[in-house]
């Protein structure tokens, strides 16, 4: 932040600024030097900025007339669907934006695993940024809770339960969890409360993970360090400002399309039946999003060793900077790691396939084998591959064609066989 | 621009494999057209009206549909009864009102703001009258069951006699399409069992069609204005992409002229 | 061309930013328009008030759409007292003629035109209503006399259904 002095121009503006330094935190984000060659990929952290603020603002706006309350959840929720003006739009934008949101951190992460941004000097942003995962996770499910549906109901039963396998204290923390001997009213109330607060947690540590990220400044599809700010740099606004909404309109339409069309389609049908603590449904599965995990819980067939290795596989990810002891970040340079990096993607899209399905004969089996590649990759063939793999020479700066082809590169020669 | 053609394409791929693992179970339904699915789908009116009659004479003496209310019959969108005849048919119902001054309860005819009244006054005693089993609430049915339109459509159409070497205890009917086949409901239509005012033929096929309309109406109720609404909405967006993107390529000109 | 181009250029982004404000602004309003009542608000029936038991001189208070309606059976003396103010001395000119169809009973929202509070029967300068949170005096009519209030007391929609019953809304 200390590459430039900022000086407001009028004289209420230095005033101003000298006591509270907006104009100066305006100016360093406009003019933050980013690198010229980021593709599509990077577009996701705008996305995801613009899906944390819709969840928060249809979410005020669902909780004016929402009531946690047992005997009234469900009813308030088909209030807001029938008589609230707009109110379903309001409600189906929440509900599929949830899911969108989920979509554009997976492929944040993924983003993050190819490119290596995960790695030193960023290991912060990284940690942070799977906080900020852990939280979504939270705040999901516990929305999920809150329309009180079947689905709600024993999704609720079914992830609470979880902590029953902590030995000794585990019906105590279960029972404390609840508020009773079962979910019920008081359980909705508390999840209500903690549905409303994760959201603006999460935009706190948004702050940080964006704060961080201004301190070295953006990693990039070649990987090596830029000089900012430099012939390798553009400012933040309005080159990457324009491609981020660009990116974020086309996302927009895959969501619109959700939200007029299919608006039920990522739901379940089992969550329009009010809940009943006597009969579970016949599938019970959570939303696709925490699929991969729930197939790590299911394949271990204890249930203590279960729920610490779905609670592992999250963690790991924290360890990641540390597990990957290659020096280059990019796997453009990493021609080995690439094709691992595939793999994992496969595999977790596996685990997620799995996970939907009944955990029985192949599927259990898939499921255990997908689990195992999982831990595999993140604490054997990271550690060794940065050992042992040999890189592709990097080039010297950013600008320079390479193997792989970046997109920059390449619509430089498609400019020039034009002209 | 390839690479984010790819990653929408990736989105959507990902997000139909999401739709996919929800419907683990595929089960063939009969098919029949349904005037509301797809980009421009409104509701068939005469549909609507014929299926609420099927619903108030055959459905509604078990099954609830209490989150609706009489008013929704004349709002826009839906059957599109005149108010008239909407305060008629709630006029044909009775509801508990009180207290008065004198602290009674009493009885008065529905009126438009009343929700539906209920068959039962609650779950144990619409179980208590049925063999045990709840005739479910009706409002939301057709998002209640996986398969949605085409089930309820199926199942009303499934009935059959019990395979051989399949017995049924008392009050319980076969259904192919039923989840384990056992239903407590015996077949609740059959040909000219209602007769329709605009002169349809009641065939059991057009009533199960008609009545299935009526409940994804009645589940939906914004559906019709939620398609119209999405158009509108995704045109904007498209055109104010094409905008973007080219105030992008003329932004970014800037800079790859220089490289 | 390269004299065109920047015409092209601000033509375009002038484009671009008034189709994004008109869709922010489209945004913007469904989520004020939640906050305004709702269907089911809206279709709140009317309430049917039976007033056989009101005896002459007494005002009841009913409940309508959440606020309470004043019921008043009115006096030969009042009906005459509302009747002889001249209309130069209102301050929201009204014959009382005009806010009581049937001049034995006076209908009208219990709702100070001040802020809001419910005044108190019987009382004030005016023989009529007195409100006693900022002091606004009404007549037997409901008509604002003196006080801060701009106008007078709302008489709402009303039907005799029959001789004892009033359906208000």
């Amino acid at each position: 932040m200390s590459d430039h002095e900022y000086a407001p121009k009028s004289k209420f503006g230095k005033w101003f600024n000298d006591r509270l330094p907006l104009l100066t935190l305006a100016s360093h984000l406009t003019d933050y030097p980013t690198p010229k060659n980021l593709n599509y990929w990077w577009t996701f952290g705008g996305i995801l900025t613009f899906c944390l603020i819709t969840q928060i603002v249809t979410g005020l706006t669902l909780a004016m007339h929402y009531i946690a309350h047992v005997d009234m959840a469900f009813e308030s929720v088909e209030h807001i669907m029938r008589d609230v003006n707009y109110g379903w739009l309001i409600r189906y934008i929440h509900a599929n934006g949830a899911s969108m949101f989920f979509l554009a951190v997976y492929i944040h992460i993924f983003r993050s695993l190819f490119y290596g941004s995960y790695k030193s000097p960023r290991e912060i942003i990284w940690i942070i940024g799977i906080i900020i995962y852990l939280l979504m996770m939270a705040a999901a499910f516990m929305g999920y809770v809150l329309p009180w549906g079947q689905m709600s109901f024993w999704g609720a039963t079914v992830i609470t339960n979880l902590f029953s396998a902590i030995p000794l204290v585990g019906e105590g923390i279960v029972n404390w969890l609840w508020g009773g001997y079962s979910v019920d009213n008081p359980t909705l109330t508390r999840f209500f409360t903690l549905h409303y607060l994760l959201p603006f947690l999460i935009l706190g540590l948004v702050v940080l993970h964006i704060w961080a990220l201004h301190v070295p400044g953006n990693n990039n599809p070649v990987g090596i360090d830029v000089k900012k700010p430099s012939k390798d740099t553009v400012p933040f606004h309005p080159y990457i400002v324009i491609k981020d909404a660009f990116a974020l309109l086309m996302f927009m339409i895959i969501f619109a399309f959700f939200v007029f069309y299919s608006p039920n389609i990522l739901g379940h049908a089992d969550n329009y039946i009010e809940a009943n603590p006597m009969v579970t449904p016949a599938h019970i599965v959570p939303e696709w999003y925490l699929l991969p995990f729930y197939a790590i819980l299911r394949s271990v067939p204890d249930k203590l060793l279960g729920v610490i290795a779905m609670l592992s596989a999250i963690l790991i990810l924290a360890a990641l900077p540390w597990l990957d002891t290659s020096k280059i970040r990019s796997a453009v340079f990493r021609p080995l790691y690439k094709q691992f990096y595939w793999i994992l993607v496969v595999d977790v899209l596996v685990l997620g396939y799995v996970g939907a399905m009944p955990a029985e004969g192949l599927y259990l089996l898939i499921a255990r084998v997908a689990t195992a590649y999982y831990f595999i990759h993140f604490l054997i063939i990271l550690p060794v591959l940065g050992f042992k793999e040999k890189t592709i020479p990097l080039p010297l700066n950013i600008t320079e064609p390479v193997l792989g082809g970046m997109p920059m590169a390449s619509a430089v020669k498609k400019k020039e066989s034009l002209n | 621009m390839k690479n984010i053609f790819k990653i929408t394409y990736l989105i959507a791929l990902i997000l139909i494999g999401a739709t996919q693992v929800n419907a683990a179970e595929k089960v063939d339904f009969l098919k029949t057209d349904w005037s509301f699915k797809g980009l421009f789908g409104k509701f068939d009116r005469g549909s609507l009206q014929r299926g609420y009659q099927v619903y108030k004479e055959v459905c509604a003496s078990c099954h609830s549909m209490k989150y609706l209310s009489y008013r929704n019959l004349f709002e826009p969108g839906g059957p599109e009864f005149t108010e008239e005849q909407a305060k008629a048919i709630a006029a044909s119902f009775e509801v508990n009102d009180g207290p008065n001054n004198d602290g009674e309860m009493f009885i008065r005819p529905a009126k438009l703001s009343d929700k539906f009244v209920m068959p039962f006054e609650n779950i144990k005693a619409a179980q208590a009258a049925n063999g045990g089993a709840y005739p479910p609430d009706m409002s939301v049915l057709a998002k209640a069951r996986t398969g949605g339109v085409d089930y309820i459509y199926s199942l009303l159409l499934g009935y059959e006699d019990a395979p051989s070497g399949v017995t049924l205890d008392d009050g319980v009917y076969y259904n192919k399409y039923m989840y384990g086949n056992n239903i407590k409901m015996a077949e609740p239509l059959s040909d000219g069992l209602v007769e329709y005012s605009d002169g349809t033929t009641a065939s059991k096929e057009q009533m199960a069609k008609d009545v299935t309309t009526f409940l994804m109406w009645a589940a939906e109720p914004h559906l019709e204005s939620r398609h119209k609404m999405g158009f509108k909405a995704i045109l904007y967006l498209i055109i104010l992409t094409i905008l973007v993107y080219f105030s992008m390529k003329k932004i970014w000109s800037r800079i790859e002229s220089e490289v | 061309m390269s004299e065109k181009k920047p015409e092209r250029r601000e033509f375009l982004f002038t484009a671009s930013y008034a189709v994004g404000a008109v869709g922010v602004g489209a945004v913007v309003w469904p989520l004020v328009d939640q906050m305004n009542p709702d269907a089911s608000v809206k279709a709140l029936a009317s309430t049917e008030v039976d007033v056989s038991s009101v005896k002459l001189g007494k005002t009841i208070t009913v409940l309508w759409r959440g606020k309470p309606v004043f019921i008043k059976r009115r006096t030969p003396e009042e009906i005459a007292e509302a009747r002889a103010v001249k209309l130069e001395d209102l301050k929201d000119p009204q014959k009382d003629e005009d806010r009581a169809k049937n001049p034995e009973w006076l209908v009208m929202v219990g709702v100070c035109t001040h802020l809001g509070c419910v005044p108190l029967n019987d009382k004030g300068d005016y023989n009529g209503w007195f409100c006693p949170c900022h002091g606004s005096h009404y007549d037997t009519s409901g008509r604002i006399r003196k006080g801060p209030a701009p106008t007078n007391m709302e008489v709402p929609k009303y039907e005799f259904v029959n001789s004892n019953t009033i359906k208000i809304g």
